[in-house]
């Protein structure tokens, strides 16, 4: 598929906000037009031809594909607000990769710093790499995290992993952090690594299906094995995906309850064999 | 019209507008998902005394159902969306959340969507957990055998009840085995059920009685042992008369099911023992839908 590609040319000092840079803002665009759209960098603005190669073919209302080549962990904000059409990014991003993300596909095929998937409400948000801390979590001062959507990692998250998520799914092939799904308020979080110390810390409603058993707190409470068939609800959905977790069929689960400090019903399922 | 040496009358069968849905019943295996079922259809054979008429639609096999276990269909009528509303939900949770292994989702993915488990959800007593799944919300209320997993809403369409024929035989137990052959064909039909017991009833009615209180009453004109004392509709040779009431989600969908059923009947010919196939009506004033026997019946190849 023809796409608009970005190739950034500039060496930055720091970080770039590249939320403007979504399928919305850019179809129907020449490359000439979107070469003299301004962009803020610090105190000063930009020209987008300033720090990026623009090249391949303007988007249309049918074809909406943006690829970025070259980039660095100091690009930020990147599909920030898109709601339609894909962006892949061929390198590392900065933080707030898919920031209230509201259609879509955005395929990172490097390393994300903190605070992907940040108040995401709809789409899918791909990360071949690694992520950083508040993956699908809230934007600072709010009080929900991720709202909707779908979020594949196919290495490992930092810590605080699904804080505060609301809705949606976060899996993850590699490991997690601390305080994965802390704060949970719902929604579902997989592991198929390692995780953290204080799992579920404090989480209201919400799952996380682990494949490795952690380290949990007394708070949360051991409910036996039992056969779950909501798991092939969930197993079903995944299978569209491409990802390890398609490779999951068990129904049989050790649940744990809790957080029974914050009077919780969410709850962690440990895969059993 | 005759077909195969059995008579079709030219007359029609007329039928009403109803609100229906579909649940998907799943279970640890078949047997249970039927338990579940049949409980869920049962004493739904006409909304004169039920409130819904309901039957069992199909089976379906674990590639069929959202959570990959076997499964059955179940078509619920009623005559309005209030009445199918409470009477799903009644339903839902006396004979489905009661049911061992049993779990409950949206057969229609159209239409309104009236409540399949947003309100069983109550009887988790707050440990009840929601999973939003593909757009879907689904309800897990922990029970003494596990957990009971319902979807929230189903979909309610308009529909039509009230297809039907008659089956006009020399004798009532040649009249009964025809009706048993016409129903085995019918099963096959999607979206339509037969609600009475065995998908067969004996005791079609007329509107209307003699006594105030009953506003139907014996279809008296198609009563063998009557055919000498009043305007009987049978000629002396028809001993019993059966009837096949069909219930189905659009008109296409009756008409299907009343030609694959009186096809499997004329195929039999003679030996079937009938002699007519009629269809029962009001003269046409109170149902909407009209089914013509002659016209349903004209491109069958018997």
């Amino acid at each position: 598929m023809k796409s608009l590609n970005f190739r950034l040319t500039k060496k930055l000092a720091h970080a770039l906000n590249c939320a403007a840079l979504t399928p919305e803002n850019l179809t129907g665009k020449s490359i000439a037009d979107i070469g003299n759209l301004l962009i803020n960098y610090g105190r000063t603005q930009l020209r987008l031809d300033d720090i990026f190669e623009i090249s391949g073919a303007p988007l249309t209302d049918t074809t909406k594909a943006i690829n970025f080549q070259d980039t660095t962990e100091k690009l930020d904000y990147l599909g920030a607000h898109m709601a339609s059409g894909s962006i892949t990014i061929e390198g590392n991003v900065g933080a707030h990769l898919g920031h209230h993300l509201n259609g879509g596909i955005i395929h990172c095929q490097g390393n994300t710093k903190a605070f992907a998937a940040c108040n995401m409400v709809k789409g899918l948000l791909i990360i071949d790499g690694n992520t950083g801390e508040f993956l699908g979590g809230a934007a600072s001062g709010l009080r929900k995290g991720m709202g909707g959507g779908t979020v594949i990692v196919k290495g490992s998250a930092g810590d605080r992993a699904g804080d505060q998520m609301r809705r949606g799914m976060i899996l993850i092939e590699g490991n997690a952090g601390d305080y994965c799904g802390s704060r949970m308020i719902a929604g579902t979080i997989g592991v198929l690594g390692f995780v953290g110390s204080y799992a579920g810390f404090n989480m209201k409603h919400g799952t996380l299906l682990l494949a490795h058993k952690p380290n949990l707190q007394p708070t949360m409470q051991d409910c036996g094995l039992h056969n779950l068939p909501f798991l092939n609800l969930i197993y079903k959905n995944i299978a569209k995906f491409d990802t390890k977790f398609s490779s999951l069929h068990s129904q049989r689960v050790n649940r744990w309850v809790g957080d029974a400090a914050c009077n919780g019903n969410g709850e962690i399922l440990l895969i059993s064999a | 019209m005759i077909i195969n040496s059995i008579k079709i009358d030219d007359t029609f069968a007329e039928a009403f507008n109803m609100r229906a849905t579909r649940v998907i019943i799943t279970a640890q295996n078949l047997k249970w998902a039927y338990h579940a079922a049949n409980a869920m259809t049962g004493f739904a054979t006409s909304v004169i005394g039920c409130g819904v008429e309901a039957g069992i639609e199909s089976a379906l096999d674990i590639t069929q159902t959202p959570d990959g276990r076997p499964g059955v269909s179940v078509l619920l009528f009623a005559m309005s969306s209030k009445v199918l509303m409470q009477q799903l939900e009644t339903r839902m949770g006396q004979c489905v959340l009661t049911c061992p292994t049993a779990a409950a989702f949206a057969g229609l993915e159209y239409g309104d969507r009236i409540n399949l488990g947003k309100n069983l959800r109550f009887f988790g007593d707050g440990f009840q957990t929601s999973k939003l799944i593909d757009g879907k919300r689904y309800w897990r209320v922990p029970v003494m055998d596990g957990e009971f997993l319902c979807e929230e809403t189903t979909g309610m369409v308009r529909a039509i009840g009230g297809g039907n024929f008659l089956i006009l035989a020399s004798s009532q137990a040649l009249a009964l085995a025809s009706a048993e052959i016409a129903i085995e064909a019918m099963r096959d039909i999607p979206n339509v059920i037969m609600p009475f017991p065995g998908g067969v009833v004996r005791s079609g009615s007329k509107v209307g009685s003699k006594y105030k209180t009953m506003f139907a009453s014996t279809n008296d004109a198609f009563c063998p042992t009557l055919k000498g004392v009043s305007k009987s509709e049978i000629s002396p040779e028809i001993e019993s008369v059966m009837e096949i009431v069909i219930d189905g989600l659009s008109f296409d969908d009756i008409v299907i099911a009343m030609r694959v059923g009186i096809a499997a009947i004329c195929q039999l010919g003679t030996r079937s023992g009938v002699k007519r196939i009629s269809a029962g009506n009001y003269g046409g004033k109170l149902g909407p839908h009209h089914f013509q026997l002659h016209e349903i019946m004209q491109a069958t190849n018997v």
